[in-house]
């Protein structure tokens, strides 16, 4: 582990700006995930939270601003080298390998931190051979830890919809990231299914250590698992703070329910 | 996705198992057949083929034997294993026997052993058999029986022609099997391979003199000659090197792109080896322009090997040999023949060993979704290049050995179509697969050497109306059926295309990318990406 930030943040956007076009998807958004902290961002549908995430694993150049991961400066770099320094990340709509095995996945997710090359891959060296037994094992461990040790022989496309899920996070861990980029990982599942789910994440938190930065749409486990709740609309971040704090926030309604609902509160007296 | 209105972008997914089994005359016609009582089925079966067989007989003997053998293999399947499939496998090589047919009861001999080795040691075993009659084809080739149609087997000569495409279709196999990059350049490889095996073991240039390790060369020769087997190793870096040099620049391309560009690479060099004898205006002859280089060294290991190995690696393959083995007098083609083998044998197993190490996990993440291997920490660009620069390597051993077999090379060799037949046989055998790339390359190579050539034959003498037929522009009677050869591998790979468009022998994997797709919608763009949010 590199030496962690002074203030302790792992990692700092400041006025981070996404234009497509004519468009600001991201509007100078100044960002901090605390070490070690269950972060949520949420907002509206179209708010430019995805656009965020992209910026800061690489698949999207920012249109200005910085982004710098423990410590240095990483705006711009491809995913890659982003993944390499680590930032693993899940997505919207799954994306896993679907014609790999559940341990394929896994052990692709494991790139960056083996050293086979083309040339002692061909010759099988016995580095190579160690190597790719110990990984089999991380490999095979992480699938454990996520519930699908026996499914490893199977095709991604195969499992059901609830593991590809597990299995695109058991990927995520597998690049052995310090900050974990979760897309939604609750869409689609059931209640019971989401507080699984939310426990999961808390036991990621205190287990291994790492800081989780999750968009989220089910609020009872952005409320249940957050530390802090940052909410973006029309690519702006709007409000932040702690999920109580968040959930009465004015302009957080507005951005969700509209300003007439907003005004029809306050003439009720609710907010 | 309702069954009535199949999605129109994806043709494949209406002929599936979903569609309505009950609409449309083939299906209707379908139905009918599986409702007729099994007795009945077997008997129209039955009855068909041999109406078939008896119908070819009249036309050409050995043909109704060979469809009425085929078919009689196909019912022995059925049969119950002991004691009957045996009974029935070892009457019919006895019969073969009896009729005098002896290399035929031998291959059947052999087959249907395979099929009797245990399923877990049965593909080790298919691949020792494939190897062991693939060595000994040099002591056999000439006693084989004829098949009809496609007429005698294949001589040594063809033999070496077929392994050195075979190497280069395994070779292009990584890049487009693996990687899923499409590449229809790579004839760019097998000449960059060939011209450095000329340049180094010919006269092309002569006012320099230069011998390392040539053999069957006398002292005071001008020019570069150099070892063969220094060459073959050269060739396959200097074409893995240009591979690098054409991929950074080209490589972040995606799909049909990156083959256009590709075609493009394929399309100049052969235009610069044609030109070449006077590089760019300087008087420099680099090629030798469309006389191409002509003759280069023959290969062979000097006689200070050749002696310590007791003689068995010859000292010069063209001046070799003077032994009999196993009642054959050794031919030099017999020794190119062998080492061709050897090279396709280190090809196969360096793929192989590619296929389930990190970087050919991370090949196929590519090809399955570019987006999320970057995101894996796979380096697109880097991991890309490794796939084309070692598939270029084995392009250019490929090149390099064909151009010292021939000892010459042209630039009329290398043109659009080769790119192109070498991608036909990596889609007809299976992308993805060994062996299926092996089986694909090894027939359509034979195909155009002599498949062609003996099946008009046979066409134009046993068919009365082609044999007479007088076409336009030719001034003998009969079809020139080698004239033919790239509408029949059209229309070979649109067959295949349409019936079984993951290859005869398909990569798992790949039969099932083509037969229900993969997602890879490109967002690695950082300009012209749309937004998601």
């Amino acid at each position: 582990m590199s030496a962690p930030e002074t203030n302790g943040d792992v990692l700092v956007a400041t006025g981070i700006r996404k234009e497509f076009g004519g468009l600001i998807a991201v509007n100078d958004v100044d960002f901090t995930v605390p070490r070690g902290k269950v972060i949520s961002l949420i907002g509206p549908n179209g708010a430019g939270k995805t656009t965020f995430f992209n910026m800061l694993t690489g698949v999207y150049k920012p249109t200005a601003g910085t982004v710098t991961f423990l410590g240095e400066d990483v705006t711009g770099k491809p995913p890659h080298a982003i993944t390499a320094r680590g930032i693993g990340r899940t997505f919207q709509n799954i994306r896993l390998f679907q014609n790999m095995t559940a341990l394929e996945n896994v052990l692709v997710g494991m790139h960056a931190r083996l050293k086979a090359n083309l040339f002692n891959s061909i010759l099988r060296t016995p580095f190579v051979r160690r190597e790719e037994e110990s990984a089999r094992e991380r490999a095979r461990e992480l699938l454990e830890y996520t519930g699908l040790r026996r499914k490893q022989y199977e095709y991604a496309k195969n499992l059901p919809y609830g593991d590809q899920r597990r299995l695109e996070v058991a990927r995520a861990l597998a690049t052995e990231p310090q900050l974990l980029l979760l897309d939604e990982p609750t869409a689609g599942m059931n209640p019971q299914e989401s507080a699984e789910f939310t426990s999961f994440v808390g036991h990621l938190r205190e287990e291994r250590g790492l800081t989780v930065l999750m968009i989220e749409h089910d609020m009872r486990v952005v409320m249940g698992v957050s530390d802090r709740v940052s909410v973006l609309d029309y690519g702006e971040k709007i409000a932040e703070g702690s999920p109580r704090e968040v959930q009465q926030h004015e302009r957080v309604i507005e951005a969700y329910l509209g300003k007439a609902a907003v005004e029809d509160m306050k003439r009720q007296g609710l907010s | 996705m309702s069954q009535q209105h199949p999605p129109l972008e994806s043709p494949i997914e209406q002929w599936g198992d979903d569609a309505p089994k009950d609409v449309g005359f083939r299906n209707q016609l379908r139905a009918r057949w599986r409702a007729l009582p099994e007795t009945q089925r077997i008997g129209i079966v039955a009855g068909v083929e041999l109406l078939v067989a008896i119908g070819l007989f009249r036309l050409d003997h050995s043909l109704g034997y060979a469809v009425l053998t085929v078919s009689l293999l196909l019912w022995m399947r059925r049969l119950p294993p002991i004691p009957w499939k045996l009974a029935a496998q070892a009457a019919m090589v006895v019969v073969f026997l009896a009729f005098g047919v002896t290399s035929l009861a031998a291959l059947l001999a052999i087959f249907f052993a395979v099929f009797w080795v245990p399923v877990r040691y049965r593909q080790w075993t298919m691949a020792g058999v494939a190897l062991l009659v693939t060595v000994f084809y040099p002591f056999y080739a000439s006693k084989m029986f004829t098949i009809p149609v496609f007429g005698v087997w294949p001589d040594v000569a063809t033999g070496v022609y077929m392994l050195v495409f075979i190497m280069m279709a395994v070779g292009l196999n990584i890049v487009v099997g693996y990687a899923g990059l499409l590449d229809l350049g790579y004839v760019a490889f097998y000449a960059i391979g060939a011209y450095t095996a000329a340049w180094f073991s010919s006269l092309q240039f002569a006012n320099h003199r230069w011998h390392f390790g040539a053999v069957g060369i006398t002292k005071d020769l001008a020019g570069i000659h150099v070892s063969i087997w220094i060459l073959l190793l050269a060739a396959g870096m200097i074409t893995a090197l240009s591979g690098i040099i054409i991929g950074l620049p080209t490589l972040r391309l995606r799909g049909d792109y990156l083959a256009i560009v590709t075609l493009g690479f394929g399309e100049i060099l052969p235009q610069i080896a044609r030109n070449g004898d006077n590089l760019f205006g300087t008087g420099f002859n680099l090629t030798n322009g469309p006389n191409g280089i002509t003759p280069l060294d023959s290969p062979g290991f000097g006689s200070g090997v050749s002696n310590a190995t007791g003689h068995f690696l010859p000292a010069n393959y063209l001046v070799c040999c003077h032994t009999t083995l196993l009642g054959h007098q050794i031919q030099s083609t017999d020794v190119f023949f062998w080492t061709a083998v050897v090279l396709l044998l280190i090809t196969v197993f360096c793929s192989l060993r590619l296929q389930y190490s990190r970087l050919g996990r991370a090949w196929i993440a590519i090809r399955e979704d570019e987006t999320a291997a970057a995101a894996m920490g796979v380096p697109l660009m880097r991991t890309k290049t490794w796939a084309y620069a070692s598939g270029a390597f084995f392009g250019g051993v490929a090149g390099a050995y064909y151009a010292s077999f021939k000892s010459a090379t042209f630039p009329g060799d290398f043109f659009f179509n080769i790119s192109v037949f070498i991608l036909c046989m990596v889609i007809l055998g299976g992308m993805g697969n060994i062996a299926g790339v092996i089986v694909g390359a090894a027939f359509l190579a034979y195909l155009n050497q002599e498949g062609l050539a003996n099946t008009g034959q046979w066409l134009n003498t046993n068919i009365h109306f082609i044999g007479h037929l007088h076409l336009p522009g030719s001034d003998q009677p009969g079809l020139d059926v080698p004239l033919f050869a790239s509408g029949i591998y059209g229309l070979i790979i649109l067959i295949v295309m349409l019936f079984r468009p993951e290859g005869l022998l398909p990569s798992r994997r790949i039969a099932a990318e083509l037969h229900e797709g993969v997602h890879d919608a490109p967002l690695y763009d950082a300009q012209h990406a749309g937004t998601e949010a």
